[in-house]
């Protein structure tokens, strides 16, 4: 599927294929992107919600993330509105996460012996989704390649036990891997492949498209509407009672989760389109934290959320 | 007698925690060991990105035995009471020592504690240190419960002696102590056992690993500095960075590589910053131009190309940084060339300050108007003033400074000079923020004085009208670096401020004398820097003219050189008996003797020497204080001592004539105003 690890990588997607098959050599189950707009892989639930309770994981993704605010209509070098972030998420941490993650560079070419390999303290923390953790950014050679966290807090619950979270920003990486300069230079795909197509080939145009419509045409009535809906929606969700018709007792709360990360979204959205003020800012952010936390606590109270001793009890 | 050998080893520690870590490792098991009984004859920490290593010497191999005595019941006590006792005591009865005490006999137990092995304690002792670490953020991981600054992996600790050496048994959670480490993560990543401090540290030296991170500083510095002598350049001292990249790397390599072509324009501080902020990376300096030309990186890691790759990539990363460097600066240009500094500055009626206080726009007209205030009594022209306090702001609101806060001030001065402002105008925007600290030095020229001076004295009672005064730790608007600045510069610059009025007339609002008072207590810190006791001060800020800082600072350096002689000690001492004597004889007559002492009533020599003293004396004295002489006015005092001690010592002032009684009070009211011109002597503590 993918070329041996000691052969550098030719593409884009050589990079991902290595990480993938990487990671399910570690053991992960690679998960698919999930299907709603996001600011980042932290958003999806194989990361937000299954770093709660005290069921064990291990997951790897991609996901597609957008920031309304970054976008440059495809001119700037490295900054984009929808780019893409390699997700892992393993717990309990295991001891050797270091270890695992040089691994992963080493799987994508990058020798640990002829760069220089840092760890720069760097504490995460997600106002957002009312989670943090430390960690490090890490470093090769000056550069910033991933993000690498040992999560402490989520939705205000404590994590036990505790994740091991690894990001890498995926274009950054690959462009320094792959020597390119501009991100629309990128090979996306096999450079020598009979239809050869360039990141700009697959991105230009969108970028153009969306810093259009996040900048200047997004209507904002509608995006405030939206807002107001998501919140309630997820609200409406949590309350609803615990058994159904039938008499099922179904917590909902991926499906409140979902209406949490579209409020969130919709924030973005907004503040790209700059009706948002510095002191609304922080109210919008405390709105969304609001979600999110009674998001995580309802899924503590279902079975894949449970900590480690109520497991043990049932 | 044993050393002892610990080493914490875990995953990378934040640089600016190590050196703090290090030394809270040798406090929290020195003073463990010691109050456990254990004394040693010395203690070394060390630290790298991922290991605390405590090294200590000549330790007792066991703390010494202890005897504790307990007082039991009398002899003749119920069998209860003594059954009681001996199960408290735990010993039994023939053990009990029947002593003689004051109502009769009683036991005592004499219970002796045998001493404890090294091990046994430097177990519990360590394991209670890593369990209750200082760390300013620490955290959890795997599923474990303990908490360390980053994932803890090893603990190494060993007691050795000549004949060899031993590992302390002692397990924190799942981790057991062993006497095994690792070196350098890339370069000699397989672990090994030492035997004690000498076989580990070479063992990691030879690992790649330096130990200690003073050495790996002036490793780094001796690199550098010799790597850019050879090329006739110099490195920009650098000491916060230094330390943090000595914090980062276990195996310092400097290597170092050219800035682009295309940023070598850019102004110094922005290259230095973006080089420092961003990539940890020094600056080197061409001392014949002035320019940063190029930039030294300290690699972790010897990689066989001699790290040819590793400074490809950082110059690939500085250059994708400069960039957006020089995006800002050419952006920014081109607004002041369209626009100018006020241009620029216009935005900042869209910014607030503080949200009682209005916005930057309205702060930075208080602040013109105040500088125009001021301007005239420091020979500066007001519509200059005016001019620059208006600019000297505008630079918040660049691309600049927007993305590097610290660079405000400087953005502006380079902004104003290409708009080909005054040269003063230019420098006063960098200027008007000084002195930032005790160690920066106060700006030369008058007009940067006048705009920092009103910069920081509407700050102060902008936010003493609102009633936002620093307390206790918390002083967000750092109002006591500006009190300080404004003290700073009156006194580095002489000037005489009637500080007073100008706090009225900055805000009338604010409580002067309260904001007064605040700029006394700064002062009085600021001096006893500088070895002047504060009652010193307090004697001098009686009276009218405690506005005036620039006075008050130069009495109090001559009272407090004239105390330092026997004359003014003796000064003093007569100032305080007149003051006693006056006070007590005003209190129990309910007069003041303020009349004025006639010589004619003098009695004999002694007293007419008094008269004779003064009046020579007092023209003197007033000549001298009011030129501000007042080391003069103080030798002028001084030289009362003797006159004046003979008036004490030879005569009795209460006298039984009520005319000589009351003349010679009134000769002691004299003595007092005259010696209480320069300070209130009576607030001198001896």
């Amino acid at each position: 599927m993918s070329a041996s690890p000691t052969t550098a990588p030719r593409s884009f997607q050589d990079i991902i294929l290595r990480l993938m098959a990487y990671w399910a050599q570690q053991g992960c189950a690679i998960l698919q992107p999930y299907d709603m707009e996001v600011g980042a892989g932290t958003f999806h639930p194989a990361t937000t919600l299954r770093a709660l309770g005290g069921s064990p994981w291990a997951a790897a993704y991609v996901q597609p993330s957008r920031r309304p605010t970054d976008g440059r209509y495809g001119e700037n070098p490295n900054r984009l509105q929808h780019y893409y972030q390699y997700q892992v998420l393993i717990k309990p941490s295991p001891s050797n996460l270091q270890a695992l993650y040089l691994g992963s560079l080493a799987a994508i070419g990058i020798d640990a012996t002829l760069h220089d390999i840092r760890f720069v303290e760097d504490d995460w923390e997600s106002p957002t989704l009312g989670a943090w953790g430390l960690g490090w950014e890490i470093w090769c050679d000056g550069m910033e390649v991933s993000q690498f966290t040992y999560f402490q807090q989520v939705g205000g619950h404590d994590c036990r036990p505790v994740s091991g979270e690894l990001t890498y920003g995926l274009e950054r990486l690959a462009m320094y891997i792959l020597g390119v300069d501009h991100v629309m230079d990128m090979p996306f795909n096999d450079p020598s492949a009979p239809i050869a197509l360039t990141y700009g080939d697959v991105f230009l145009q969108t970028e153009q498209e969306y810093s259009r419509w996040n900048f200047d045409q997004a209507n904002t009535q509608m995006l405030l509407q939206h807002f107001l809906d998501a919140e309630a929606e997820c609200d409406r969700i949590l309350t609803a009672p615990l058994l159904d018709g039938a008499g099922r007792a179904i917590v909902m709360a991926h499906p409140a989760y979902d209406q949490c990360i579209k409020a969130s979204h919709l924030f973005n959205l907004l503040d790209a389109r700059g009706v948002i003020s510095v002191t609304e800012r922080q109210a919008y952010i405390g709105r969304v934290r609001a979600l999110a936390k009674r998001c995580a606590d309802a899924f503590v109270s279902t079975s894949a959320g449970r900590s480690a001793d109520e497991a043990g009890a049932l | 007698m044993p050393d002892l050998l610990i080493e914490l080893f875990s995953e990378e520690i934040p640089a600016r925690m190590q050196k703090r870590a290090a030394q809270d490792l040798k406090k929290l098991v020195t003073d463990g060991l010691v109050e456990a009984g254990l004394t040693y004859s010395a203690a070394g920490v060390f630290s790298t990105p991922r290991r605390l290593t405590l090294s200590i010497e000549g330790l007792l191999a066991q703390s010494p035995p202890q005897k504790e005595e307990r007082k039991g019941p009398k002899t003749d006590a119920p069998q209860a009471a003594i059954d009681g006792f001996l199960r408290a005591a735990g010993v039994n009865i023939d053990e009990l020592e029947p002593r003689d005490d004051k109502k009769g006999q009683v036991y005592f137990a004499v219970v002796s504690k045998p001493g404890r092995p090294a091990a046994a304690i430097v177990a519990e002792v360590l394991e209670g240190a890593i369990r209750t670490f200082p760390w300013p953020k620490s955290m959890r991981w795997g599923a474990g419960i303990l908490r360390w600054v980053r994932p803890l992996h090893r603990i190494l600790c060993l007691l050795c002696d000549e004949g060899g050496s031993e590992i302390v048994p002692l397990s924190v959670d799942h981790i057991t102590a062993s006497n095994i480490t690792e070196g350098h993560r890339f370069l000699a990543p397989t672990p090994f056992s030492v035997k004690g401090f000498d076989d580990y540290s070479q063992k990691l030296a030879r690992a790649f690993v330096v130990l200690d991170p003073e050495t790996r500083a002036q490793s780094i510095w001796h690199d550098a500095t010799t790597q850019a002598f050879a090329l006739g350049l110099e490195v920009v001292e650098d000491a916060g960075l230094l330390a943090e990249v000595a914090g980062l790397v276990e195996w310092p390599v400097v290597l170092m590589g050219e800035i682009g072509i295309d940023f070598l324009a850019l102004p110094a501080e922005v290259l230095q910053t973006s080089m420092r902020e961003h990539q940890k990376f020094f600056s080197v300096k061409n001392p014949k131009t002035g320019r940063i030309e190029r930039f030294i990186t300290v690699a972790n890691n010897a990689p066989q190309d001699g790290g040819t790759l590793i400074l490809k990539g950082n110059q690939k990363v500085l250059s994708a940084r400069l960039s957006d460097a020089k995006f800002f600066w050419e952006n920014d240009l081109r607004r002041i060339q369209a626009n100018g500094l006020e241009g620029m500055g216009a935005g900042l009626s869209a910014v607030t300050f503080h949200n009682k206080l209005g916005s930057q726009a309205e702060r930075v007209a208080r602040i013109a108007t105040l500088a125009a205030h001021l301007a005239p009594m420091m020979y500066v022209d007001p519509e200059r003033a005016i001019l620059a306090a208006k600019v000297a702001k505008a630079d918040l609101q660049s691309a600049m400074v927007g993305e590097f806060p610290e660079l405000q001030g400087t953005m502006g001065s380079y902004y104003a000079r290409v708009q080909n402002l005054p040269p003063e105008v230019a420098q006063c925007c960098k200027d008007h923020y000084a002195p930032l600290g005790p160690q920066d030095a106060v700006p030369d020229d008058a007009l940067a004085l006048v705009v920092g001076l009103a910069d920081k004295i509407d700050t102060l009672t902008s936010f003493w009208a609102i009633g936002e005064k620093p307390t206790g730790s918390k002083d967000p608007f750092a109002l006591r670096r500006a009190t300080l600045g404004i003290i700073r510069i009156i006194l580095t610059k002489d000037l005489h401020l009637n500080l007073r009025g100008l706090f009225t007339h900055a805000n009338t609002l604010a409580n002067a004398d309260d904001l007064l008072s605040f700029f006394h207590d700064r002062l009085k810190v600021y001096l006893r820097d500088q070895g002047i006791r504060h009652d010193i001060i307090d004697a001098c800020l009686v009276g009218v003219g405690n506005d005036d800082l620039l006075q008050v600072t130069r009495r109090a350096q001559a009272l407090a050189a004239g105390l330092q002689t026997d004359d003014g000690e003796n000064l003093r001492q007569a100032f305080l008996r007149a003051n006693n004597i006056l006070a007590q004889a005003e209190a129990k007559d309910g007069v003041e003797y303020s009349y004025g002492a006639d010589p004619k009533f003098a009695e004999n020599d002694i007293e007419r020497a008094v008269f004779t003293a003064l009046d020579h004396a007092e023209p003197l004295i007033a000549k001298a204080i009011h030129s501000q002489d007042f080391i003069s006015s103080m030798a002028y005092m001084a030289a009362l001592r003797e006159p004046l001690d003979a008036f004490f010592t030879g005569l009795q002032i209460n006298s039984d004539n009520a005319i000589i009684r009351r003349n010679r009070l009134n000769l002691l009211h004299r003595i007092r105003s005259t010696c209480g011109q320069l300070a209130d002597l009576s607030k001198v503590v001896g």
